[in-house]
């Protein structure tokens, strides 16, 4: 068989979304956010989003989310993506508005912004990238680095006496009346980037239809910032993240609004 | 339809916002402008214009909406006092930064800290000067009446769409909490969603059919390019200072000395100068109504014509730095202010004239 016979269009099972930019990618190899961003371009793209989706993208290595996916960004600042999605999404109820944040930014500085939007149940998705790690400014602990995890400021491991605990902020949200949905899924497998990209679904149909806040936490890899190659990350992401944050549904109501 | 009411200054802004056609507003309560937020939510304008209004967790997230907001090329606005102000810093930076049109209203209290709730003009300088990182300026408006408060709201708002630029309505306390006769506007319709994609083509409206997309970001890396962008900001912060400059007279044709100053410390030197002119000293007042754009071509050129300025502030002496810079040495500037939430009497402001000036008394 000639290579002109196996690329024929009948022959085709996968492409790149037409929604994900043809640009160079600034991500680590191994990273989870390339998968991640993957997902959202199809999810908005299989729902018909495109022309009313608007992203706030955060301050970290997702900094640079609007390169990537062809819809309109705001870029944030640092923690406040929640709040400039609460404005964007009330002020045009006909757009589906997401923020797309990590740990640093959804649990430390922006807590509050992520509380309170999610709290008023405004109709948007949060989708937050846990990889326990501040990625960007260089491996720096994150409010969910795990107890023992060494990082660049906490170099002997996260101590629960001098860095407090590990932040299962999701688990908050769940407790939240404002939220519909709250899951928490990783991307290491296709088994697990197919049921993280039904939960996006999911996430996007809510705010469309305005049930509440969603949720959807992708417990990741920073195979950079954690010093190990990416098959290695994996597997001390499921070995050891999974089991401080339990994979699945948190909650999954019709509509917060309706309690 | 016009209508003529009694109101406080802090009413009257939210008035003004709803008449205007704001699309929304955000805050969060501090004293002495609760009013705003308090007289929004009586008014449920939601229910009639569609007006969004929103209490939010924090002065942070407000200012955040706003940057959200003016993304979408919406008109919003936000209002706080000065701590308050204080905490909307970064948001207003990245609003700078991003060149988005928005509308911060500060209705000082002094300071610094939680300082007190009574009034004062002591935040020239954070709005005046940048505030926030970068080199930024926002159009400042000083009102000196409830009526300017309403007007202001409306003026500020389409220079902020005129340049993309936030602009800034910088009331002393007094102004937000004292009850005027004030003639409120029409009302315009706020714009259809298709007029603000049209009028707002970089807008973060959601793709509706566009081929291009729209990002809205203060970030660039390159550093050529940054500094590209930096100048195309300052590109229009020179244009805002050609043609924005607003400013008020009284008295200066024949005036042998002149005061400076800007929103109800204005009045009451004023009430000052009227007093001192009837024992035959003449004095002229300049009141700044931009705080920036500043009418220093204006002061330069009265410094050729009187003998000496005093600018009357309720701080320690911040104004005085523009007028001192206008003047250039050419005659002596003086400042007297109150501070702590003190005000002026007229009275005390000629004292503190003829303290400066013997010579205009002898």
């Amino acid at each position: 068989m000639e290579l002109q016979d196996i690329i024929k269009p009948e022959n085709k099972i996968y492409e790149r979304p037409h929604l994900l930019l043809d640009v160079n990618t600034h991500y680590c190899p191994g990273c989870s956010h390339g998968v991640v961003h993957k997902l959202i371009a199809e999810v908005i793209a299989e729902l018909g989003l495109e022309d009313c989706a608007v992203g706030v993208a955060p301050v970290g290595c997702a900094v640079f989310a609007y390169n990537y996916i062809d819809i309109d960004w705001i870029e944030a600042a640092h923690g406040r993506a929640p709040a400039i999605a609460t404005a964007a999404s009330r002020l045009w109820p006909e757009n589906v508005v997401f923020t797309y944040q990590g740990d640093g930014d959804l649990a430390a500085i922006g807590t509050a912004e992520t509380i309170h939007a999610a709290n008023r149940g405004e109709d948007i998705v949060i989708v937050f990238i846990n990889n326990a790690i501040y990625g960007m400014t260089g491996g720096q602990m994150a409010p969910t680095t795990l107890l023992g995890q060494k990082t660049a400021t906490t170099p002997y491991g996260r101590r629960a006496d001098l860095n407090g605990y590990p932040l299962k902020i999701s688990d908050i949200l769940a407790g939240l009346d404002g939220t519909c949905y709250v899951t928490r899924q990783t991307v290491h497998t296709p088994a697990a980037v197919r049921k993280t990209k039904a939960a996006l679904k999911k996430a996007f149909l809510n705010a469309k239809a305005k049930h509440g806040t969603s949720v959807v936490e992708v417990v990741s890899t920073c195979n950079s910032g954690w010093k190990m190659s990416p098959a290695d990350s994996n597997k001390w992401m499921q070995e050891h993240m999974t089991a401080k944050y339990p994979l699945g549904d948190l909650k999954d109501i019709e509509n917060a609004h309706i309690q | 339809m016009e209508e003529i009411k009694l109101m406080k200054g802090n009413e009257a802004i939210a008035h003004a916002a709803i008449r205007y056609g704001f699309d929304g507003y955000f805050g969060y309560p501090i004293t002495p402008q609760s009013e705003v937020l308090e007289t929004l939510e009586a008014l449920m304008p939601w229910e009639t214009t569609g007006m969004v209004v929103l209490q939010a967790e924090s002065e942070v997230a407000a200012i955040n909406m706003v940057y959200g907001g003016a993304s979408t090329g919406k008109k919003v606005m936000t209002s706080s006092s000065s701590p308050g102000v204080s905490l909307k810093q970064e948001g207003i930076s990245y609003i700078a930064g991003a060149e988005l049109p928005a509308l911060i209203i500060n209705v000082m209290r002094g300071g610094p800290g939680l300082g007190t709730i009574q009034p004062s003009q002591a935040d020239y300088f954070q709005a005046t000067k940048g505030g926030g990182h970068g080199d930024y300026h926002l159009i400042v408006l000083s009102p000196a009446t409830v009526q300017e408060m309403v007007d202001f709201v409306g003026l500020g708002m389409d220079l902020a769409f005129k340049y993309r630029t936030p602009a800034m309505l910088l009331a002393d306390g007094i102004v937000g909490q004292m009850m005027e006769k004030v003639r409120l506007p029409e009302f315009r319709p706020r714009r259809t969603d298709d007029e603000v994609r049209q009028q707002c083509p970089w807008a973060a409206t959601g793709k509706h059919g566009r081929k291009k997309r729209n990002v809205i970001t203060s970030l660039e890396l390159e550093s050529a390019a940054m500094e590209k962008n930096n100048e195309r900001l300052q590109e229009t912060y020179r244009k805002i200072s050609e043609n924005e400059v607003r400013f008020q007279e009284y008295y200066t044709d024949d005036a042998e000395y002149l005061i400076v100053a800007f929103g109800t410390v204005a009045r009451i030197a004023l009430k000052a100068i009227e007093e001192a002119r009837e024992s035959g000293l003449k004095i002229g007042l300049l009141r700044p109504i931009t705080l920036w754009p500043f009418c220093s071509a204006r002061i330069a050129e009265l410094s050729k014509q009187v003998k000496g300025i005093l600018t009357v502030e309720l701080n320690a002496g911040q104004m005085i730095e523009d007028v001192r810079l206008a003047v250039n040495g050419s005659v002596p500037v003086y400042h007297y202010g109150r501070m702590g939430g003190m005000i002026p009497t007229p009275g005390e402001i000629m004292d503190a004239f003829k303290a400066d000036f013997p010579d205009a008394v002898k």
